[in-house]
């Protein structure tokens, strides 16, 4: 049953400041970075308004604010921080502390080029450098979606099956900064849904004292390594129990892959994020045009729904990864992921790697869908083309 | 049934080096804050070694890499604070926090978050165990050895001072600092107890640990050089208050600094004359904010003289 809930005008970023408030985080370092800051600053607000119980660490870097983090959520106290492109970057190490102790704690991390040079626009490459870290990552496509994402985060990655941290992704000022309505769910039914943290792995209590981060020898590391793809592995089943609950109770919540006309698609287009608007209207105009074309939009990136990603892809005959982000010297890093996923797939027989929207380029839908229809017409004459193209480069 | 606590605080068996001050150290401070203390911890001699499987230590201790020990003690704090006030902890428990981190780790890497912890005032004693250079992995220089000292980084001997840290985490006006050292037990110990009752705050004690293995002398001689470094003036005890600095160990007749660097085969590259002036130096400017050869500048033309001094004394 549908509980009523609020409706507000907010952005990206304040939904993310919403979405933590709502679960109840007790302490919160943060540090400030473009195009992060209004989440910090709102945060800074509820809690001066007395609307959030929590202590805010006002940190001198990012390296501190995951430390902090780390520290309070193994002294059992809930934890939320959020970062950006170079802040994520400073926080990397800690990336691997976090999910190495298995504290599930929450980041929402503002998608953003890393210098050089520099850029406050949008490239997934901060959050996608610690797809390796043990981290959960949520890409979400809307203000909406960020808000649901983080309640859901806390849930998934507090249950003894996963307990691991992780990343609620967003692109820079297209999400963070775009006013959108969002449903703010009331307090008591996130309180219902998600219950107070009490930890019994992990906790630092003079009652049973306990060493934590310590230093192990072969005969451990690859244990402790094998433990966290067990966590990891459990989060499939974790979050679609926990969406399916979520849906229940406010009759909303994407799972880990949404798809669009993908049914019946014969060319699919696979992304992660924002790009998913221009991708749909692409969609559509490729339908008027006669041509079966789908979109299948990944929220989840770690764990990698590969297994969901193969049901719904496998009757296309060709499929064009839209990557917000690059790994210089290889593909865009998504293609990488869904080429190894579907590798032993009949279908999709091609597979092509469009490379765009970097550092906010604009991604008109009218130019995507001219740049798939020449892909596509080259595939079905059998023409030799490079799987990977940098889509919009001027000057070539 | 509380099993854990029949147990010693400072257990049997550790892994430092023979004539390593920390076994003594450790069990100090546990002594002083019993069982109900949680530490945060550096990569370091002082903490990785203090927490390896077995470990003798037997409070709760969280390491987080190398920069991380400032900013994890204030994490904990900052935990224990918002749980007592939300009554998932017992409002009346009082819990010391601490931190025991190395002179790299603090001084070096650690130096951003050690100061942002003491700006916010965020709770606990910081010890930085301070054995002038990074031992854990073999002897290499760090902003804390001090000047002239052979490592495997500075072979000819170190060109640069050693930081005031003291007086730099004294300038964040932190209710208290301290200097101490192994050879003065009873020192430490009253400094100890005075962070840990002092309430609520940053509390910074900079704790000098001769090192048999990198400053080269007999591991026999590691208290006694320890009170040497008093003795000559090289190393201070003092306290810093509310503002007030206090001298805490008075040293009528200051020994030649010679006793202490010719013991230390990490000076043995020094010649009497080098050793004069720093013995010079430090009769010429008392000792109080002096650290091993570390004429620290109040400003820079203050500081250039002195320099020239030094090199052409």
């Amino acid at each position: 049953m549908a509980v009523e809930s609020g409706k507000m005008m907010i952005t990206g970023n304040y939904a993310a400041a919403y979405g933590a408030k709502l679960a109840r985080p007790e302490v919160i370092p943060i540090y400030p970075i473009t195009p992060q800051t209004s989440t910090v600053e709102k945060i800074v607000e509820f809690i001066d308004r007395g609307e959030l119980f929590a202590r805010f660490v006002p940190v001198e870097s990012e390296h501190s604010a995951l430390t902090i983090a780390i520290s309070a959520q193994a002294v059992g106290a809930r934890t939320f921080t959020a970062s950006s492109s170079q802040g994520v970057a400073y926080m990397h190490e800690n990336l691997f502390v976090a999910s190495g102790l298995r504290l599930p704690l929450v980041i929402s991390i503002v998608n953003r080029g890393l210098a050089m040079p520099i850029s406050i626009l949008p490239d997934q490459g901060d959050s996608l450098g610690g797809r390796d870290a043990g981290w959960i990552q949520y890409y979400a496509a809307n203000a909406q979606e960020v808000l649901d994402f983080i309640i859901r985060a806390y849930k998934v990655g507090e249950d003894r099956r996963v307990l691991l941290p992780s990343a609620v992704c967003f692109e820079g000022f297209l999400i963070s900064h775009f006013t959108e309505a969002v449903e703010i769910p009331r307090q008591e039914d996130v309180d219902a849904f998600l219950p107070e943290y009490h930890p019994n792995h992990v906790i630092l209590d003079p009652s049973r004292p306990m060493h934590i981060g310590i230093l192990v020898n072969e005969h451990y590391y690859t244990e402790y390594r094998y433990q966290q793809k067990v966590g990891m592995d459990s989060t499939f089943q974790v979050l679609d129990e926990v969406t399916r609950e979520f849906q229940d109770i406010w009759g909303r919540g994407v799972g880990p892959i949404e798809t669009y006309f993908a049914d019946d698609a014969e060319l699919l287009l696979v992304t992660m994020g924002a790009l998913s608007g221009p991708a749909k209207i692409a969609v559509r105009q490729l339908r008027e045009d006669g041509i079966r074309a789908g979109l299948v939009r990944l929220t989840l990136f770690r764990p990698f729904p590969g297994k969901m990603l193969a049901e719904v892809t496998g009757k296309a005959e060709v499929c064009i990864v839209l990557d917000r982000n690059v790994s210089i010297g290889s593909t865009g890093i998504l293609y990488g992921e869904v080429t190894t996923a579907l590798a032993n797939q009949e279908k999709p027989k091609a597979f092509f790697n469009y490379i765009l929207g970097l550092g906010g380029r604009d991604v008109e839908p009218v130019d995507l869908k001219r740049t798939i229809l020449n892909t596509y017409r080259c595939y079905t004459e059998g023409k030799e083309q490079e799987p990977v193209s940098w889509v919009g480069v001027r000057g070539l | 049934m509380k099993e854990e606590h029949t147990q010693p605080l400072f257990d049997k068996g550790n892994l430092w080096c023979p004539g390593c001050p920390l076994g003594l150290i450790w069990r100090k401070i546990l002594e002083v804050t019993g069982p109900m203390a949680m530490a945060s911890i550096g990569s370091t001699c002082s903490g990785m070694s203090a927490v390896l499987h077995p470990s003798p230590v037997n409070i709760p201790t969280i390491h987080i890499g190398m920069p991380g020990p400032a900013a994890a003690m204030a994490g904990i704090s900052a935990a224990l604070e918002i749980l007592r006030k939300k009554g998932k902890r017992r409002a009346d428990e009082k819990i010391t926090v601490f931190t025991m981190a190395g002179d790299g780790g603090t001084a070096d890497i650690g130096m951003a978050a050690l100061s942002g912890a003491a700006e916010r005032n965020d709770d606990g004693i910081y010890i930085c165990f301070d054995n002038e250079a990074y031992m854990n992995t073999g002897i290499q220089r760090s902003s804390l050895t001090p000047r002239y000292s052979w490592t495997t980084t500075t072979i000819s001997g170190k060109p640069q001072f050693k930081k005031n840290l003291a007086m730099i985490m004294a300038a964040h006006g932190i209710p208290y600092v301290a200097t101490a050292t192994v050879g003065y037990m009873a020192d430490l110990t009253k400094k100890l107890k005075k962070a840990r009752d002092l309430g609520s705050g940053f509390k910074f004690i900079h704790l000098l640990g001769p090192c048999p293995v990198g400053w080269r002398f007999p591991t026999n001689m590691t208290l006694e050089i320890s009170r040497l470094a008093v003795e000559t003036g090289i190393w201070p005890l003092y306290e810093i208050e509310g503002g007030a600095l206090r001298i805490t160990t008075d040293i009528k007749h200051r020994k030649h600094v010679r006793e202490y660097m010719r013991p230390q085969k990490r000076f043995s590259h020094l010649d009497d004359e080098t050793i004069n002036q720093i013995d010079r130096f430090i009769a010429e400017r008392g000792s109080l904010d002096l650290q091993i050869c570390t004429p620290q500048p109040f400003s820079a033309d203050d500081g250039e003289r002195r320099q020239r001094q030094v090199d052409s004394d």
